[in-house]
């Protein structure tokens, strides 16, 4: 068992290296994308990121599995477990999404986030693989957590694409404000949408600027980006309902205002806004995006600032 | 903004189509008032409320909560007197139960059923009424095909409907066809709404329906289920107190499993339960598996040891004889616990005992210790009290708290007189008090009882929230319509376009699918997509 919890720890470090060279790939693609606009050579770094980004889940997965076989239950009973399925649901996601759309782009803002998980993960969260206390030895226990890992590894998607996108936005706005003299004296129809700049107008863009031409309309980020939210505030409402049920059999009451079930609650809340926002007049995707994005920041306030510091009775395990 | 031609008209105009008017001038109290459930009822206003309510939520999070842990709220108020009294003032010590979270809530639902019952006779009306007229230039939409076929317009209309399925709503009218799919994405939209009204409801239900006990019951004793067996209870306003379901609970023996490390890995009450009807039977209760009775759910909550101790009055008569719970204060059951004793002979000074229970324990130079949960060498450590124990004076006491106020705690040489018992020990107490003996260590079981019929709803609505969201999300809504037209040459021009609400990359296979089918029903002659 021991031979195995270590076979786990040394995947997961495994993952990290991978990570780590695939986020400095990702990092030299995107500088390259701003040099060199999005038509050019074959983007050589983004190949070698997303080759060791895959390198990276598949050890990261055997990492999660052997601890799973270690500890002889569902990997997901610990603060340590909790983070290194979560991150493995982010990266995983982002990998997945590649096969329909490439979002390469956005590699460095997934990767680096879940390195960074990693690595606070293995050095302060980390614990001997064990059996599992009475209190969590329940089949919710495989139903409600793994649900809200998936949920908050989607979320966290989301919330990179959503940055992606607000940063796209303030390009787009800047260029149409440029264009908007030139337009007016056409007398031009020119949609909001059509904002490509012409190549000459690149010299005075700045960095920003310039690596938002190599993206996706900041429109299209901001539908996807809700698509993957959509998904995992269904998911985040069965981690809701599951952890009542679960509550009612464990502790006797379905909802009992525990600073968890308080956070997880107020996570719900604000993602509800988050979708009647984008279907309210006035509202706009960028406003949309920041209350996605502040769903996001209470996701990971009731992670591990509840967690470690508030007084739950979920502070065993997560 | 997405396109929209002229003359259709969708829900999505129905929310959009009134824009938040101004505060309007001279026109009355009910003008007035229906201002203000326009504005209430507005999705604007739910977006506002929504997050009011997020942010009414969090405090909750991070200051301690009376009804969740109200030694934690006194602790704050000892720390932080000043800060304590603001915070009082604000309710923020009970946030759930405070009027301005109620205010919120209630308004957001308020403005929910407003905004949910309007809509639900517009989709009510859409369900009955037939699918959209084809609007006139179908060219005008982004997503749209041509085809001229050999085909007659029969036999083209014909194939436009087979290839529609059931999927979709079909008419066939002059103008030509108009089909329509995913009602069930509105459906959807108003049963989870009117899911989270049945929620609310249930919990509402749940509060005065339903009652919640405590009680600590010793290995061989029963507890039957009326007020007097219960250390704590509260119930809601509708529930009869006199009136509980009588059944009775013995526990016939009280488990516990434990790692080398002391790591808890499983208990078990084993119990007999006598139904309200008489019948007898056995059962286990588990961490997370409740036991159900009579509608009521019994949980064990916690356990721990309660050793008999019979203490004897310096007459030689049995004052006290009885299993006394000792509550653990650590992994490793290291329990402290009170043993008053009044019934002493007349004339005689009240006993008081306070101290620990060691399951395992290990006596050295640091002090005594428990190194772990299982009773391998008992010890029970204490120290003894004379003098009155207040039990008189009509005040309740805590059981498991000594009130030393009126006692004299006993001491020699040495320092204070600590009381050392293993199992089957009797000693005697110092200045004749008489002797205290440890007679067996029998288990306890802390049992929570919990009675909510109210629970069914919730869940109920729960599970139809989720269906209702799921459909809400993901099922595409979309308009498809064909025009059949006879062109000249005795060919047949067939015109469609397709529009979904919202986003929906699915929308070019739908009107794709239809093209097949059309263009199976003759050579092509001129396609223009």
């Amino acid at each position: 068992m021991n031979d195995l919890g270590q076979l786990s720890l040394l995947a997961i470090y495994g993952a990290m290296a991978a990570y780590a060279v695939a986020m400095i790939a990702f990092g030299v693609d995107l500088s390259a994308l701003r040099d060199r606009g999005p038509e050019g050579r074959p983007r050589r770094a983004a190949a070698i990121a997303m080759t060791t980004t895959t390198l990276g889940v598949v050890l990261h997965a055997v990492g999660v599995v052997t601890r799973g076989f270690a500890a002889g239950r569902v990997p997901w009973a610990n603060m340590y477990e909790f983070t290194i399925v979560f991150t493995l649901v982010a990266a995983g996601t982002f990998l997945v999404i590649q096969r329909w759309r490439d979002l390469r782009y956005l590699g460095a803002l997934v990767i680096t986030p879940t390195l960074l998980a990693l690595g606070l993960a293995v050095s302060v969260l980390y614990i001997e693989a064990d059996g599992v206390r009475p209190a969590l030895d329940h089949y919710w226990l495989v139903i409600h957590v793994s649900v809200a890992t998936m949920a908050i590894g989607i979320f966290a998607v989301a919330a990179a694409l959503s940055i992606v996108q607000l940063v796209k936005e303030r390009g787009e706005r800047a260029v149409a404000q440029r264009r908007e003299p030139a337009v007016a004296l056409a007398g031009g129809s020119g949609g909001a949408a059509e904002v490509d700049a012409a190549p000459g107008e690149n010299a005075d863009r700045g960095f920003w600027g310039r690596l938002g031409d190599s993206l996706p309309s900041s429109a299209e980020l901001e539908r996807l980006a809700y698509r993957l939210n959509a998904v995992a505030f269904l998911l985040w409402t069965f981690t809701l309902i599951a952890g009542a049920i679960w509550a009612e059999h464990a502790w006797g009451r379905p909802w009992g205002w525990d600073p968890k079930e308080v956070g997880t609650f107020v996570v719900w809340v604000v993602y509800a806004a988050y979708l009647h926002a984008r279907a309210t007049r006035g509202w706009d995707g960028r406003k949309a995006a920041y209350l996605g994005l502040s769903g996001f920041a209470l996701v990971l306030v009731n992670y591990f600032v509840v967690n470690l510091f508030a007084d739950t009775i979920h502070g065993y395990a997560f | 903004m997405s396109y929209r031609p002229e003359g259709l008209r969708t829900l999505d105009d129905a929310e959009q189509g009134t824009p938040p008017p101004a505060a309007p001038t001279g026109i009355g109290v009910r003008g007035w008032l229906r201002w203000a459930w326009r504005q209430l009822t507005s999705m604007r206003v739910a977006l506002l409320l929504l997050m009011l309510l997020a942010l009414a939520a969090l405090p909750g999070a991070f200051f301690p909560q009376t009804p969740q842990d109200a030694g934690a709220v006194a602790r704050y108020r000892a720390d932080q007197p000043e800060l304590a009294a603001w915070l009082d003032r604000l309710g923020l010590f009970d946030v759930y139960a405070s009027p301005w979270f109620a205010a919120i809530y209630l308004l957001l639902f308020v403005s929910l059923i407003g905004c949910i019952l309007p809509r639900t006779r517009t989709h009510l009306a859409a369900l009955r009424a037939a699918p959209s007229r084809v609007p006139r230039r179908l060219t005008r939409f982004p997503v749209h095909a041509t085809h001229e076929t050999d085909a007659s317009p029969e036999e083209v209309t014909a194939a436009v409907r087979s290839a529609l399925g059931r999927r979709f709503r079909v008419a066939l009218t002059p103008d030509g066809v108009s089909a329509e799919r995913g009602y069930l994405r509105e459906t959807g939209n108003i049963v989870f709404h009117l899911s989270l009204v049945g929620v609310l409801i249930a919990l509402g239900l749940g509060q005065v329906l339903s009652y919640r006990g405590q009680a600590v019951v010793v290995e061989d004793r029963s507890f039957a289920n009326a007020l007097v067996d219960y250390d704590t209870f509260t119930s809601g306003s509708l529930v009869d107190e006199d009136r509980l379901d009588p059944f009775v609970l013995t526990l016939q023996e009280m488990t516990s499993e434990f790692t080398v490390d002391a790591q808890a890995r499983d208990f078990a009450a084993h119990v007999a339960i006598t139904d309200p009807d008489g019948e007898v039977r056995e059962d286990v209760i588990r961490v997370n598996y409740p036991l159900d009775v009579a509608g009521a759910n019994i949980y064990l909550a916690g356990n721990g040891f309660a050793p008999h101790l019979t203490v004897r009055d310096a007459e030689g008569e049995v004052a006290f004889s009885q299993p006394v719970p000792f509550l653990p204060e650590d992994d490793f059951y290291t329990s402290r616990g009170v043993v008053k004793v009044p019934d002493v002979s007349p004339g005689l000074e009240q006993l008081g005992f306070t101290g620990y229970l060691l399951p395992t324990a290990v006596v050295d130079e640091v002090g005594a210790r428990s190194v772990h949960p299982q009773p391998n060498a008992p010890l029970v450590i204490l120290d003894v009290y004379t003098g009155d124990l207040g039990l008189d004076d009509g005040v309740p006491q805590n059981v498991y708290e000594l009130d030393t106020t009126g006692l004299t705690q006993l001491t020699d040489d040495d320092g204070e007189v600590k009381i050392l018992l293993e199992p089957g020990q009797e000693v005697e107490l110092p200045d004749g008090l008489g002797t205290i003996s440890f007679d067996s260590l029998p288990r306890f079981a802390a049992l929570d009882v919990r009675y909510d019929p109210s629970l069914t709803l919730l869940l109920v609505s729960a599970l139809l929230a989720m269906a209702g969201l799921s459909a809400s999300l993901f099922v595409p809504r979309r308009r498809l319509w064909v025009k059949v037209t006879p062109g000249e040459g005795g060919r047949t021009v067939v015109e469609a376009a397709a529009l979904a609400r919202g986003d929906d990359p699915g929308l070019e296979k739908d009107l794709e699918h239809v093209m097949t089918a059309v263009r199976a029903t003759g050579p092509t002659a001129q396609e223009d997509k």
